[in-house]
């Protein structure tokens, strides 16, 4: 039987990590990966709280639904990269500072 | 038979970690794709501990198999050289920051959750099995049934927006 707190470790060290990778890359597509870890790491939570919920299995309903969104966002935001790299000719945050072009 | 169940465990566990600090360590993008996919499938593995099958194959079609490729095609439909290929990392002051911010994070998330007790969901020696499938999926045409069908327009909404701004080729004249 694993301990149930060990889910909320791995949780936590996975969110903690994608946190890291957003503030320390300056690349687009790294900063939407940091991202997709977060969405993970609460989805794992939310997994692990609703193992002790077998009837109205409410984390489960919600991971799906994140799921759902997590796959729009990875959608329009790299739909919105491609535009912003062709535009900018770089790949780089730093130089993605204007909004009107 | 329970010991063997604990060290998968603990390797989907150790897959999912080292699989995210090499996203954090690598410095070539598709080689961090790698190990976003390693994270994926750890945590797809992860899910199946919790009794969510059904979470899980989901997570591996819809991350593996869809996010990852769309980002795998972003990475190369925005390269066009490779001169700032070299160039992920930020100044040497923000990367000191990332560490400080995360694990400083780690560890008020680690002291909070090893002093908290969670005496209301401890299974009492019952051993939970895993959810059925058409659970989820009466709640979902039950309970859920409005999420359910907003997620779908959402989705759909999304998909067609992001085609509109990808595929849209004069942006000079817009105004």
């Amino acid at each position: 039987m694993i301990p149930f707190e060990h889910y909320l470790y791995i949780s936590a060290a996975l969110f903690c990590i994608g946190l890291a990778v957003i503030i320390s890359k300056r690349d687009v597509i790294f900063v939407l990966m940091g991202i997709e870890l977060i969405l993970n790491a609460g989805n794992l939570n939310l997994i692990a709280f609703s193992k002790y919920d077998p009837v109205l299995i409410q984390g489960q309903a919600m991971a799906l639904f994140v799921i759902v969104i997590a796959a729009c966002e990875a959608a329009v935001a790299l739909a919105l990269v491609l535009k912003a790299v062709n535009h900018f000719n770089s790949s780089n945050l730093d130089d993605i500072d204007k909004l009107q072009g | 038979m329970d010991q063997l169940i604990t060290y998968v465990f603990y390797a989907f566990a150790s897959l999912t970690v080292l699989s995210a600090l090499a996203v954090l360590m690598l410095r070539n993008i598709l080689y961090a794709a790698v190990g976003l996919m390693g994270t994926f499938l750890g945590v797809a593995g992860l899910y199946v501990f919790a009794g969510a099958d059904f979470l899980a194959v989901t997570q591996i079609v819809v991350y593996v198999g869809g996010i990852l490729i769309l980002m795998i095609f972003g990475v190369m439909l925005s390269r066009k050289s490779s001169k700032d290929a070299n160039h992920v990392l930020s100044s040497t002051a923000r990367r000191a920051m990332s560490v400080v911010v995360s694990v400083g994070l780690f560890c008020v998330l680690f002291l909070a959750i090893s002093q908290s007790t969670f005496t209301a969901i401890q299974p009492n020696g019952e051993h939970q099995t895993s959810t059925k499938i058409d659970t989820l999926g009466k709640l979902l045409m039950t309970d859920y049934v409005l999420p359910f069908e907003l997620a779908a327009i959402v989705l759909l909404v999304a998909l067609i927006g992001a085609i509109y701004v990808a595929g849209k080729k004069d942006n000079s004249k817009a105004p």
